[in-house]
């Protein structure tokens, strides 16, 4: 269970503060929130809150009573995060080594290699462990990136716009793989297709949620936000 | 494994190329002291008998090692250009003796590295230097995130390396691969931001914590 308090999120800037998550409540307790809004809208800072990434300003987010800002080690145990880019998430030359440096607090030493190579299995990357992780496709490394974070069990998946780089072909397979996770799942996402089969959808604008309920009036909401051009 | 990537992926320094010679099967410990060993050795033992002596033992270790000689070789390209240059330089300004010696020591020390590298894989080097660090507990110190900081270093060689090609691709597109800001600044710039990039996931994969 996710909860925010009046959680806010402010930054300094240019000699002020600026705000990029004004005063949210609420709590999510279902399998599949979506997030959608504009680019720059606050999402992203949203997931962030979810994880520890960034601590509120104000207020307080807890994940299954965990607060971020106190139980922050403990709260990335709980929550994985998958970026955008790949590339920002995948740290070793190769999958089997980034995988295994997910599993070094799980594993012994023993046995890592060979538990790393059969989550790599499970995620159908078998054949590339060892392939630099540059010579993946971007569907591939996306599919490492996911591998490596559920390698640990996570209670809680957040992924900030998992699909945004990927082609259509691989963001139907991240698409599937996500939808079959048991795992609760807060996604960021632009997919209004996948945010169509969400359980409950919050529409983020400015800094704010501005709707927060079930996913076919809150993607006509998000529709009818963006139908006035951009300034 | 196929043969393409296994190519690929002995094709840059640092990477590890799996296989199972007598030096992928050695402790990375052992592995890391007798860097530090040939380290010693190559500052100690002076003259280019020496050196080339040395170097010739790291070439056998290396060939035993079963690495790919041609993407290795390629790899190695840049060092042995550089090596070339500054023994050159060395030869002109000190003797031959001098710049055979300072081209040799050099390419010894790291192709000795590569060796290490490339027959040892991030995790077995990790759970090494977090042995190798445990001490630090005595006085505060967290083995496992310098281990983990240690190794990130070594790994990142290669991605350092991609960073510097791509700049260079991008001022060449631009018509600037003369210019040598198009090229310093953007490579600092993205080695910057990666290493953000990199401190960020792996606080978000709980890893350090």
């Amino acid at each position: 269970m996710i909860e925010l308090r009046d959680a806010t999120v402010t930054v300094r800037s240019d000699g002020g503060v600026r705000t990029l998550l004004q005063p949210t409540t609420c709590t999510l307790t279902e399998r599949r929130v979506a997030v959608i809004g504009a680019n720059g809208s606050g999402k992203s800072t949203l997931a962030r809150l979810v994880n520890g990434l960034v601590l509120p300003s104000t207020g307080t987010v807890r994940v299954d009573g965990l607060d971020t800002a106190r139980d922050g080690a403990a709260v990335r145990r709980r929550v994985g995060f998958v970026f955008t880019d790949p590339d920002a998430q995948l740290v070793m030359p190769t999958p089997v080594e980034d995988v295994a440096l997910s599993l070094r607090r799980m594993v012994p030493a023993a046995g890592r290699d060979a538990a790393a190579r059969a989550v790599l299995a499970r995620f159908g990357l078998a054949d590339h462990a060892e392939v630099p992780v540059h010579a993946l496709s971007g569907g591939q490394k996306q599919l490492l990136a996911l591998a490596g974070v559920l390698a640990v069990q996570p209670a809680v998946l957040v992924c900030d716009e998992p699909t945004t780089l990927l082609d259509l072909r691989w963001r139907d397979v991240v698409d599937e793989l996500l939808d079959s996770l048991e795992q609760q799942l807060l996604l960021v996402t632009h997919n209004l297709a996948a945010a169509a089969r969400a359980d409950r959808v919050l529409v983020v604008d400015d800094g704010r949620v501005v709707f927060d309920g079930d996913a076919a009036t809150a993607i006509a909401a998000y529709q009818l936000l963006m139908s006035a051009r951009p300034v | 494994m196929n043969r393409g990537s296994a190519s690929a992926s002995a094709g840059l320094l640092g990477l590890y190329h799996p296989g199972t010679s007598w030096l992928h099967r050695r402790g990375a410990g052992s592995k890391a002291a007798a860097l530090a060993v040939l380290g010693l050795a190559v500052v100690v033992l002076r003259g280019p008998l020496w050196a080339l002596g040395l170097l010739a033992g790291v070439v056998l270790l290396a060939v035993s090692a079963r690495l790919p000689l041609r993407t290795t070789t390629r790899a190695l390209v840049p060092l042995l250009v550089t090596a070339l240059l500054v023994g050159g330089y060395q030869c002109w300004q000190r003797g031959w003796a001098t710049g055979v010696e300072i081209a040799a020591d050099l390419v010894t020390v790291v192709l000795a590295a590569t060796v290490v590298t490339a027959t040892t894989s991030a995790d077995r080097m990790l759970d090494a230097l977090t042995r190798a660090l445990g001490p630090l507990r005595r006085v505060g110190g967290a083995p496992e995130t310098v281990a983990l900081a240690v190794g990130l270093m070594l790994r990142a060689v290669p991605a350092l390396m991609r960073t510097a090609t791509e700049v260079r691709d991008a001022a060449r597109a631009r018509g600037l691969e003369r210019d040598p800001r198009a090229l310093l600044v953007p490579a600092a710039v993205r080695a910057v931001g990666r290493a953000r990039a990199t401190g960020e996931a792996l606080a978000a994969r709980g890893i350090g914590d």
